[in-house]
C-alpha cells in the first residue's frame, strides 16, 4: 500500500476504533461522559481555554510593561526619517528617508544576495554530487571531502573566516592582481567592467530575441520529426541566429568597446565595479555551506534511481547519454526537487548571518531599526513576516510541482 | 539444421570476489530454439544469461552472438543488444513515462522512427500482448501481469532476434503466472529464440526444445523436456526434479 | 583471476581516456597542494613559543593554540576556577557515553539521568554553595556553555518535539492547527529572529518582576526551533508505520496513549531515524548562532580572542582549531548513527520504483 493511501486513512477512524472498543480499560467516571465525540470536544475547548487565557495573561503584561518604560507601538515608526547610510543598495537611498525604505532597501538586499547564493550553491552543489558518483575512484574521494568538511562546519564560523580572511587582504596599493582583469583588495574584487552604452543593453535584448527564435526553431524542427516523419535540422541556422543576432546589432548600434577600468587613485580605486567585502564573504560562507548539502541531495537522487532501470533501458541498446537524459534525470528530478526548495529556503534565512559581518540585509537593517526606535516588537514582527512569506510562497511552489510531476500510481 | 549456433558460450567462468559464481559454462543456442535453464537459487542461471547481454562481464572463456564476440569493445556490444531484448522479473518499466511512452522511446531513439511510425509499432505489439486498450496508462497503475506484459510488448518493439527472460512470472501472484506465459507461448510458436530462467516446470515441458540444469555455477543436465523430466541421468537433476515437483 | 590492484587501478582510476587524464590531473593538482600544506603546516610551523617566533617563521603558527586556548575553551570564567567546567564537561561526557550505549537504550532512568546531570553542571559553574566561588551565568561560556547549550537543545527539544508531531496528527482539529501553527511559523522563520525575541521580546511578556535567567531562555528558544524541525521527522516515521499496527493495537484494545507510547512511536523512532540524528547534528552547530546575541560561546570566545593584536594575524589557525573541534563532533555522531542504524536495520523497506 501507499504513503498516499496511509494519508487519506483519517486518524479519527482508528482512534474512534480505539476508543470505543475499550470496554474495562477506562476509568468508569469517564464514560459518564457519554460518546467520545463529547470528550474530544471537551478537551479541545480545554485547551482553547487555556490558551485564551495564556495568551491574555502575556498581553496585558507586555501592555503594562510598555507602558512602564514608555516604548510606544504601532508601525507609525515607519513614517520616520531613517537617519542612518546604507553600504550598499540596488535602489536608491538616502539617510533621509524613512525607515520603510530602508527596510525595502534591507528586502532587496536579501534577495540579492540569496538569489546569487542559490545560484552559485547549486552549481557547485551540481559538480560536486556528480563528482560523488562518477567512476574516478580519486574524483569520489575528493567530493567526499568537500562535503564533509563544509557540511560540519557551523555556517556563521564559515562566514566569519571568509570576512577575516578578506580584512586581511592587502590594501589597495598592495593589490593582488587577477590577470590585469581585477583586483583583490581588503576593500573587496574590483573588477574592469564595459562602460556603460546602450548599445549594450540591444545587443543583450538580441541576444534573448535571438535564444527565444532558436527553441522555437527546435520546436519546430521536432514536430514536423514527430508528426509528418520529416527530418530537417535547423542546427545551421539557430547557431547562425544566437551568434549573428547580437553581433548585428552590437554593430549596428556603433559596436561600443569601452572598458571601464578601476584607477588607483589616492587609497582606493576609482572606476570598475567592487563587490563590498561584507557581500563576499556572506556569499561564499553561505553558498558552500548550502552546495555540500546539494551534493549530497544530488547524489541519493541520482542514486535513488533503481538499478533495473538503468540495465533495462541498457538491454534496450539505449545510449549513455540518451539513458542519462530520458531515464536517470526525469527519475532523479522528482526526488531532488523538494529537498533542493529547502535548501533554497534554508539558505535565504542563513543570510540574516549578514549582522555578524555588516552586509545590510533584512535582518541586520532590522536590527538597526530595532535598537534606535527602541520598537523591538514591531521590527522583529516585520522581519518574521517576511521571511515566513518567503518560505511559504516556497512551500507551496513545491507542492505545485510535486502534484504536477507525481508518477501517476493506482 | 546445420546452421551456425546463434548464442555460442565457451568455457565461460566468472567470480564476484572470490566467489566462483560461473564455472566453465559452454552451450549453444541454435534459431529459432527454445531453451529453459532451471535450478537452485545461486547456481548462476540469471548470471549467465545477463552475461550474454553484458548486464555482467565474464572473466574467463568466450561468448559469441551471431558471430560477434561480446567482449570489451562498445561496437560490438551495441551491435549484439539491438538483437536481443531481456525480460526482468522486476519488469523495470519506466514509471514517469505512460505505456506508449515506454514503447516507444527505443525505436525513436535507436531506430530513428518517427513518432507515427513509433507509435503503430507499438500498438501492434500491445495488441499482440492483449493490452491494447492500456496504453495511456502508466505503468504504476497496472498490475504485476499487466506490467510484464507491456514489459513483454516494449522487448518486442525492437524487433529481436533472441529474448531473454529472466525468471519472468517470479514477482507474480500465482493467477496473473498464467497470462504471461500464455504471451510467452505465442512468441515461442512464432519461433522466436528464447532463453528462459524460470521455475515454471509446465512451461518447460511444454514449450522447450532444451532444459538445462544449471547448479554451482556448472550446468549439470541439458537433455529434451521428455528425456530431461522422465529419466533423468544425473543423481542431482533427479534431486531437483524431486523438490520442485513434489507440490 | 582479475580482482588483483591492477584490475582496480583500471577500474576506478584509468577506464577510459578522459578518465586517465582525469586522474592524472587530479593527482597532480592534489600532490602539489598537499605538499604546500604540510610544508605549511607541519614542516615550517611553529609549534610552540612566542610571538617574536611565529613572526619569523615561514609557516603555521600553532603556538596560539598554545597561548589562547584556555580563553577559547572557557571564555570569561574566572582563570584559577577553570577546573570547575572541566569537571562538567567530563561530567557531560560520562551522560553521553552512558546514553550512547545500547545496554542503556531502554533504562527509564535516561531522562531523569540527564535532569540530574544538567541540574548537577548547572550547580557546579554557579558556584555559591559547597564554598564555591560563585560565577554567574553571565560569565559562562566556551567548550561548556555550548555543550550546555547542547545537550538542553536536544533534553528539552526531543519530548517537545515528539509532542508536537502527534498534535499534527492529532484527531483533534483545534490541537492539529495549534501544532501546524507551531511548526511552520518557528520553521519559516531564521534561528536569528528567535534568538531576538528571546532576548529582546519575552522579558516583555512576563510580570515586571518576574525575571527568566537569559540563558535559560535562550536554551528553551533553540529547543523549541530544533523541536519543529524535529516533528517534522518525526511526523513522517509516524506517517510510515503501517496501519495494520493501528488495528492490532485497536483489536488488542489498547487506548490512544498505549497505543502511541508503546507501539506506535518505537517504530516510528526506529524509521526516522538518520533523519532525527542529522537534525542533532544541526543543533550542534546551531549553537554558534548564539555569537549575534552576544552569549560566549565557543565560537564567540575565539572571536574575542582575535581581537587580540598580537596574535590577530594567526586567524586561519585558530579557526582551523576550532572547525575541527566542530568536524570531530560531527564526524563521531554520524559514525556513531551509520552505526546504530546498522544495528536495528533488519527490514526496513527502502524506496525504490516499482
Amino acid at each position: 500500500m501507499s504513503v498516499t493511501d496511509f494519508e487519506m486513512m483519517k486518524p479519527i477512524d482508528n482512534v474512534n476504533r480505539a476508543l470505543s472498543s475499550s470496554g474495562g480499560s477506562r476509568h468508569p467516571l469517564l464514560t459518564l461522559f457519554g460518546s467520545k465525540t463529547t470528550r474530544a470536544w471537551c478537551y479541545q475547548v480545554l485547551v482553547a481555554l487555556l490558551c485564551v487565557g495564556f495568551s491574555w495573561w502575556l498581553y496585558s503584561n507586555a501592555v503594562d510593561n510598555m507602558r512602564a518604560q514608555r516604548i510606544t507601538t504601532g508601525f507609525a515608526f515607519l513614517e520616520q526619517s531613517a537617519q542612518f547610510a546604507i553600504g550598499e543598495t540596488l535602489i536608491d537611498y538616502q539617510s533621509s528617508d524613512n525607515y520603510a525604505r530602508a527596510v525595502l532597501v534591507g528586502l532587496l538586499n536579501t534577495l540579492y544576495v540569496a538569489i546569487c547564493g542559490i545560484v552559485l550553491a547549486t552549481v557547485l552543489g551540481f559538480i560536486v554530487g556528480l563528482g560523488r558518483v562518477s567512476k574516478n575512484w580519486l574524483l569520489v574521494k575528493l567530493a567526499e571531502i568537500y562535503v564533509e568538511l563544509l557540511r560540519n562546519v557551523p555556517v556563521i564560523l564559515q562566514v566569519i573566516f571568509w570576512s577575516v580572511l578578506i580584512r586581511n587582504l592587502p590594501a589597495p596599493r598592495e593589490a593582488i592582481e587577477l590577470f590585469s582583469f581585477g583586483f583583490l583588495t581588503n576593500r573587496g574584487l574590483t573588477v574592469t567592467v564595459l562602460q556603460h552604452h546602450d548599445g549594450w543593453v540591444w545587443t543583450l535584448v538580441a541576444l534573448v530575441v535571438a535564444l527565444m527564435l532558436s527553441s522555437l526553431l527546435a520546436f519546430i524542427s521536432r514536430r514536423l520529426r514527430e508528426q509528418h516523419g520529416r527530418a530537417v535540422s535547423f542546427t545551421g541556422l539557430r547557431f547562425g541566429l544566437v551568434i549573428g543576432l547580437p553581433f548585428l546589432v552590437w554593430w549596428l548600434t556603433g559596436a561600443p568597446s569601452q572598458l571601464n577600468r578601476p584607477e588607483l587613485q589616492g587609497f582606493n580605486f576609482k572606476g570598475g565595479f567592487t563587490v563590498s567585502p561584507e557581500f563576499t564573504a556572506l556569499l561564499l560562507g553561505i553558498a558552500l555551506y548550502s552546495s555540500a548539502f546539494i551534493a549530497e541531495i544530488v547524489r541519493s537522487g541520482i542514486q535513488s534511481v533503481p538499478k533495473g532501470q538503468l540495465e533495462a533501458a541498457r538491454s534496450l541498446s539505449l545510449s549513455s547519454w540518451h539513458i542519462t537524459r530520458h531515464v536517470v534525470i526525469p527519475q532523479a528530478m522528482r526526488v531532488m526537487v523538494p529537498p533542493l526548495a529547502s535548501q533554497y529556503v534554508s539558505l535565504t534565512k542563513n543570510s540574516s548571518i549578514a549582522v555578524v559581518v555588516g552586509y545590510p540585509e533584512l535582518a541586520n537593517i532590522s536590527n538597526t531599526l530595532m535598537n534606535q526606535t527602541g520598537q523591538a516588537l514591531e521590527a522583529i514582527a516585520i522581519m518574521m513576516v517576511v521571511y515566513l512569506i518567503i518560505s511559504a510562497s516556497t512551500s507551496l511552489l513545491m507542492n505545485i510541482f510535486n502534484r504536477y510531476v507525481a508518477i501517476k500510481e493506482r | 539444421m546445420l546452421q551456425r549456433p546463434v548464442i555460442e558460450i565457451n568455457a565461460v567462468s566468472k567470480w564476484f570476489g572470490k566467489f566462483q559464481v560461473l564455472n566453465n559454462v559452454s552451450m549453444q543456442v541454435a534459431k529459432g530454439e527454445r531453451v529453459v535453464i532451471c535450478g537452485p537459487s545461486g547456481s548462476g542461471k540469471s548470471t549467465l544469461i545477463r552475461c550474454i547481454n553484458r548486464l555482467e562481464e565474464h572473466q574467463r572463456g568466450q561468448i559469441w552472438v551471431n558471430g560477434i564476440e561480446m567482449n570489451d569493445n562498445l561496437r560490438n556490444i551495441n551491435r549484439i543488444r539491438q538483437s536481443i531484448s531481456m525480460l526482468f522479473q522486476q519488469f523495470n518499466l519506466f514509471p514517469h513515462l505512460s505505456v506508449l511512452d515506454n514503447l516507444t522511446l527505443g525505436p525513436k531513439l535507436v531506430r530513428k522512427m518517427s513518432q507515427k511510425q513509433a507509435t503503430e509499432l507499438a500498438m501492434h505489439y500491445l495488441e499482440k500482448v492483449h493490452i491494447g486498450n492500456q496504453a495511456h496508462k502508466f505503468p504504476l497503475q497496472l498490475s504485476g501481469g499487466q506490467q510484464q506484459r507491456v514489459a513483454i510488448a516494449r522487448a518486442l518493439c525492437m524487433e529481436p532476434e533472441i529474448l531473454l527472460f529472466d525468471e519472468p512470472t517470479s514477482a507474480l501472484d500465482p493467477e496473473m503466472i498464467k497470462e504471461v506465459l500464455d504471451v510467452m507461448l505465442d512468441l515461442a510458436e512464432g519461433g522466436m529464440t528464447m532463453i528462459v530462467v524460470t521455475h515454471e516446470m509446465g512451461f518447460a515441458r511444454t514449450v522447450a526444445d532444451n532444459v538445462i540444469l544449471m547448479a554451482d555455477g556448472a550446468i549439470v543436465e541439458s537433455a529434451p523436456p521428455e528425456q530431461f523430466f522422465n529419466r533423468p541421468e544425473h543423481p542431482r537433476t533427479q534431486q531437483f526434479l524431486e523438490q520442485i515437483l513434489s507440490h | 583471476m582479475q580482482h588483483s590492484a591492477i584490475y582496480w587501478l583500471r577500474r576506478h582510476l584509468f577506464s577510459s581516456l578522459t578518465q586517465s587524464i582525469l586522474t592524472l590531473t587530479l593527482a597532480i593538482v592534489i600532490i602539489l597542494v598537499g605538499v604546500n600544506l604540510l610544508r605549511w603546516g607541519i614542516y615550517d610551523a611553529v609549534f610552540t613559543g612566542t610571538v617574536d617566533q611565529c613572526r619569523i617563521a615561514a609557516g603555521a603558527c600553532w603556538a596560539v593554540i598554545a597561548e589562547k586556548h584556555r580563553p577559547i575553551l572557557f571564555g570569561l570564567y574566572p582563570y584559577e576556577q577553570q577546573w570547575r567546567p572541566a569537571i562538567c564537561m567530563l561530567i557531560w561526557l560520562v551522560s553521553v557515553v552512558v546514553s550512547l550505549s545500547p545496554a542503556c537504550w531502554k533504562s527509564r532512568y535516561l531522562w531523569p539521568l540527564w535532569g540530574v546531570s544538567l541540574v548537577v553542571m548547572a550547580i557546579f559553574m554557579r558556584g555559591g554553595v559547597f564554598g564555591l566561588v560563585p560565577v554567574s551565568s553571565a560569565d559562562w561560556g566556551g567548550l561548556p556553555l555550548t555543550l550546555l547549550l547542547f545537550s538542553g537543545t536536544v533534553i528539552i527539544g526531543l519530548p517537545v518535539s515528539v509532542a508536537l508531531a502527534l498534535g499534527r496528527r492529532s484527531p483533534l482539529p483545534f490541537l492539529r492547527g495549534l501544532s501546524v501553527i507551531f511548526i511552520e511559523g518557528l520553521r519559516g522563520v531564521p534561528l536569528i529572529t528567535i534568538l531576538f525575541v528571546a532576548v529582546n521580546i519575552f522579558p516583555l511578556f512576563l510580570p515586571a518582576n518576574m525575571e527568566i535567567n537569559k540563558l535559560l531562555r535562550i536554551v528553551v528558544a533553540i529547543a523549541l526551533f530544533f523541536a519543529c524541525y524535529q516533528a517534522e521527522v518525526i511526523r513522517g516515521g509516524l506517517q510510515s508505520v503501517p496501519r495494520g499496527q493501528y488495528e492490532a493495537a485497536a483489536a488488542l484494545n489498547l487506548g490512544y496513549w498505549h497505543t502511541t507510547t508503546k507501539i506506535i512511536l518505537p517504530q516510528a523512532l526506529r524509521i526516522c531515524l538518520p533523519g532525527v540524528t542529522n537534525h542533532i547534528i544541526a543543533a550542534m552547530k546551531n549553537t554558534s548562532f548564539v555569537i549575534i546575541i552576544g552569549l560566549f560561546d565557543v565560537l564567540t570566545a575565539t572571536s574575542a580572542v582575535m581581537q587580540d593584536p598580537l596574535w590577530r594575524r594567526y586567524y586561519i589557525e585558530t579557526y582551523l582549531f576550532i572547525s575541527a573541534i566542530y568536524i570531530l563532533f560531527g564526524f563521531a555522531l554520524s559514525r556513531y548513527a551509520i552505526w546504530v542504524e546498522k544495528r536495528i536495520d533488519s527490514s526496513r523497506n527502502e524506496q525504490g520504483i516499482t
